[in-house]
C-alpha cells in the first residue's frame, strides 16, 4: 500500500499534511504518535469514511483514496475502531456474519466462514453470546474477527491494546502475530510503545499531521526528533 | 496473493444456535396457524369476530411496519400513507376497472412500495429522529392531497358496492368469517417475510445499519440500498394490507386509511411487543387491540381519544418494566 502526499483538512485544522509512506505487504507497520498527531484521521482517510484533499493512497496498485467506505472494504480494507463498535442487538456469531457476508449472499457460506473466524480469533465458545454481553478484551477480538471475515488484504487496528491488562494484551499480541502469518498486512495505531514496538516491523511517526520519521523500532527509539515530539525538548539529547 | 483466513470449503455450518432458533420459530408460527385459524369459529357472537380479525390484520400490518422500523431501526410514522394507498389503489381498480381486489392488492402492493422508494429516496438522507419526523410530513402531505383529489372522492370517500359472495372479489355478504382467513394469511405472508429476512443477507445488513451505521459500512455494507429495500417491502406489505383492509370494511376515505393515527396504530403493536422481532407485533396486537376496542366500546361516545391515552399508558408501563417488549417475557431477546 502506498500513501502519497495525503493531506487533510477539517475547518482550519490540518489533521494530516502530505503524508507520504509506503507499507510492505505482509508487515506490521505501527502509526505512532502523540494525541491529535492525526492517525485516526489517516485511517479515515484509508478506510475511506473520508476523502483526503489532496494526494492519493493505493492498494495494489489500485486507487482507493475518495473511493467511500464501500468500495476500500471490498478493495481489502477492513478496521476496526478506537471506541468498539459492536452490534450490540446480535450475537457474535452474527456480528461477524455481517463480515462474511461481504464476500458471499449464501447464509451458510457466511455462517460456515464466520465460524471459521471466530475459531481463529479464539472467541469460538462465545459464538452465541450476545455482543454486549462481551468483557472489553472480547470485543476488541470480536472487531479483529469481523473485519477479518471480510477476507481483507490490509487490515488496520485503532488502539486495539490500549486499556487492556498486560496478560489481555499478551493475548493480543498474539493474535495480530497470527493474522499477519495469514499473510495479511498490519498497520497499527498505538500509544503503548512498550507493547507496540516490540511487534512491529517499522514504525511511522506521525507529529502535528506530518511525518515525523520512519524506520524500525530500534532507530525510532534512538531518534531525538522522537525524544522531543513525546518528552518535550528536556530530554532530547 | 492469497490472504484469506477462511476455508473456502463449502461444508454445512456445524448445528448452532442461529439455526436452531430459526427452525423452532418456523416450527411455532406453522403451528399457531391453527389455533389461530380457529379461534372465531370458537365465539359466536360477531363483535368478537371482527375483534379477532381486525387483531390479526394488524398483527400483518405491524410486522409490515416492523420490518422497516424494527429490524432496519427507520422509524417510520408515516405508514398511513401506504396502507392508504393500497386502499385506494385495490379499490380504484375495483370500482372503475373491475380489476378484483385478489388481483389488486397485488397493485396495491407494488404501488406502496414505489412510492414508498419515492419517499424514502429524500427522508433517508435524515437519520434518527430527523427521519422520523419526514414521515410523518410526508404522511400528512398524503392525507392532504387524498382530501383534496375529487378523481379519488376527496374528502367523501369511495363507497365499494356490495356484490354477490365472491372469493375473488373479497366480498362476504352473510358473514365476515371468510375475511379472518384473508387477514391470516396476509399475516402470515408478512410473517414469513420478516423470517426470511431475518435468515438472509439482507437482514444482517439492516440490523447492522440499525446497530452502527459506521462499523456497517466499515464491512462494506451497503447503507442506503438497504434502507431503501427494507422501505420498499414495509411499504408495499402494508399497502397489501390497506387493500385488504378497504374491501373488509368496505368504504374508504382519507380520514379512514390516510390518516396521522393509522400510522401510530401501525407502528404501536410492534413497539409493545418487541421491535425487530419476529413474535412482537402479533403479541403487541393481541394485547393492544382488543383494550382499544373494548374502551371504545365502554367509554361509548366519550371520543376516539381515550383508547390512545390507554395505549399510552400501556407503552409507558411495558417501557419501564420491560424495555425490551413484550416478548422479553417469553425469554426472547428484542433489540433494546
Amino acid at each position: 500500500m502506498q500513501l502519497r502526499s495525503v493531506t487533510k483538512t477539517f475547518g482550519g485544522v490540518a489533521a494530516n499534511v502530505d503524508i507520504s509512506f509506503d507499507v510492505m505487504q505482509g508487515e506490521i507497520l505501527g502509526l505512532i504518535g502523540p494525541n491529535g498527531a492525526g492517525k485516526t484521521s489517516l485511517f479515515n482517510s484509508i478506510s475511506g469514511e473520508v476523502s483526503p484533499d489532496k494526494g492519493t493512497i493505493h492498494l495494489e496498485g489500485q486507487q482507493i483514496n475518495g473511493t467511500g467506505p464501500l468500495a476500500c472494504a471490498r478493495a481489502g480494507v477492513a478496521r476496526t475502531f478506537q471506541v468498539v463498535r459492536s452490534f450490540d442487538s446480535m450475537t457474535v456469531l452474527e456480528n461477524v456474519m455481517v463480515g462474511a457476508f461481504s464476500r458471499t449472499a449464501r447464509p451458510r457460506e457466511a455462517m460456515r466462514a464466520a465460524q471459521d473466524v471466530l475459531a481463529f480469533a479464539g472467541l469460538d465458545a462465545r459464538a452465541d453470546a450476545p455482543a454486549h454481553q462481551l468483557t472489553p478484551p472480547e470485543k476488541r477480538r470480536l472487531e479483529i474477527a469481523r473485519a477479518l471475515a471480510t477476507q481483507p488484504r490490509v487490515l488496520l487496528l485503532d488502539e486495539m491494546l490500549t486499556g487492556l491488562t498486560p496478560t489481555e494484551a499478551a493475548g493480543g499480541v498474539a493474535l495480530i502475530r497470527a493474522v499477519r502469518d495469514k499473510g495479511i498486512t498490519v498497520v497499527m495505531v498505538e500509544h503503548v510503545m512498550e507493547v507496540l514496538l516490540p511487534l512491529v516491523d517499522r514504525a511511522v511517526v506521525l507529529n502535528l499531521g506530518r511525518v515525523l520519521m520512519q524506520g524500525t523500532p530500534a532507530e525510532v527509539v534512538r531518534n531525538p526528533d522522537v525524544i522531543r515530539a513525546y518528552l518535550g525538548d528536556k530530554y532530547a539529547a | 496473493m492469497s490472504v484469506s483466513v477462511l476455508d473456502p470449503g463449502v461444508a454445512a455450518p456445524a448445528d448452532n444456535a442461529i439455526l436452531r432458533r430459526r427452525r423452532r420459530e418456523l416450527l411455532l408460527g406453522a403451528l399457531l396457524l391453527v389455533p389461530l385459524g380457529a379461534l372465531p369459529f370458537l365465539v359466536s357472537d360477531v363483535y368478537t369476530q371482527n375483534l379477532i380479525i381486525t387483531t390479526v390484520l394488524f398483527a400483518g400490518l405491524s410486522q409490515a411496519w416492523n420490518i422497516l422500523g424494527g429490524y432496519c431501526g427507520q422509524i417510520s410514522l408515516g405508514h398511513a400513507l401506504y396502507m392508504g394507498i393500497g386502499a385506494y389503489v385495490s379499490t380504484m381498480l375495483f370500482t372503475r376497472a373491475g380489476v378484483p381486489p385478489t388481483v389488486g392488492m397485488f397493485a396495491a402492493a407494488a404501488v406502496a412500495g414505489a412510492v414508498a422508494l419515492l419517499v424514502g429516496w429524500p427522508c433517508f438522507r435524515l437519520s434518527g429522529h430527523y427521519y422520523a419526523i419526514a414521515t410523518v410530513v410526508v404522511g400528512e402531505i398524503g392525507y392532504l392531497l387524498f382530501l383534496n383529489w375529487e378523481w379519488v372522492g376527496a374528502a367523501s370517500g369511495i363507497y365499494i358496492p356490495l356484490g354477490a359472495d365472491s372469493v375473488v372479489n373479497l366480498q362476504f355478504r352473510t358473514s365476515k368469517l371468510p375475511f379472518h382467513f384473508v387477514v391470516l394469511a396476509f399475516a402470515a405472508v408478512a410473517w414469513v417475510a420478516a423470517w426470511l429476512i431475518e435468515g438472509s443477507r439482507w437482514g444482517f445488513a439492516w440490523r447492522a445499519v440499525r446497530d452502527d451505521v459506521t462499523a456497517a459500512r466499515s464491512l462494506a455494507v451497503r447503507v442506503f440500498p438497504s434502507k431503501m429495500a427494507a422501505a420498499a417491502i414495509s411499504g408495499g406489505l402494508t399497502g397489501m394490507g390497506g387493500a385488504i383492509y378497504a374491501q373488509y370494511v368496505g368504504y374508504i376515505d382519507p380520514d379512514s386509511v390516510l390518516a396521522g393515527h393509522w400510522s401510530i396504530l401501525i407502528a404501536l403493536p410492534a413497539v409493545l411487543g418487541g421491535v425487530g422481532t419476529l413474535w412482537g407485533p402479533l403479541l403487541g396486537a393481541a394485547v393492544l387491540i382488543p383494550v382499544s376496542e373494548l374502551t371504545r366500546s365502554y367509554l361509548g361516545g366519550s371520543g376516539q381519544g381515550v383508547d390512545l391515552m390507554i395505549y399510552g399508558g400501556l407503552i409507558v408501563v411495558v417501557a419501564l418494566a420491560r424495555p425490551a417488549g413484550l416478548v422479553s417475557l417469553f425469554g426472547v431477546k428484542g433489540r433494546a
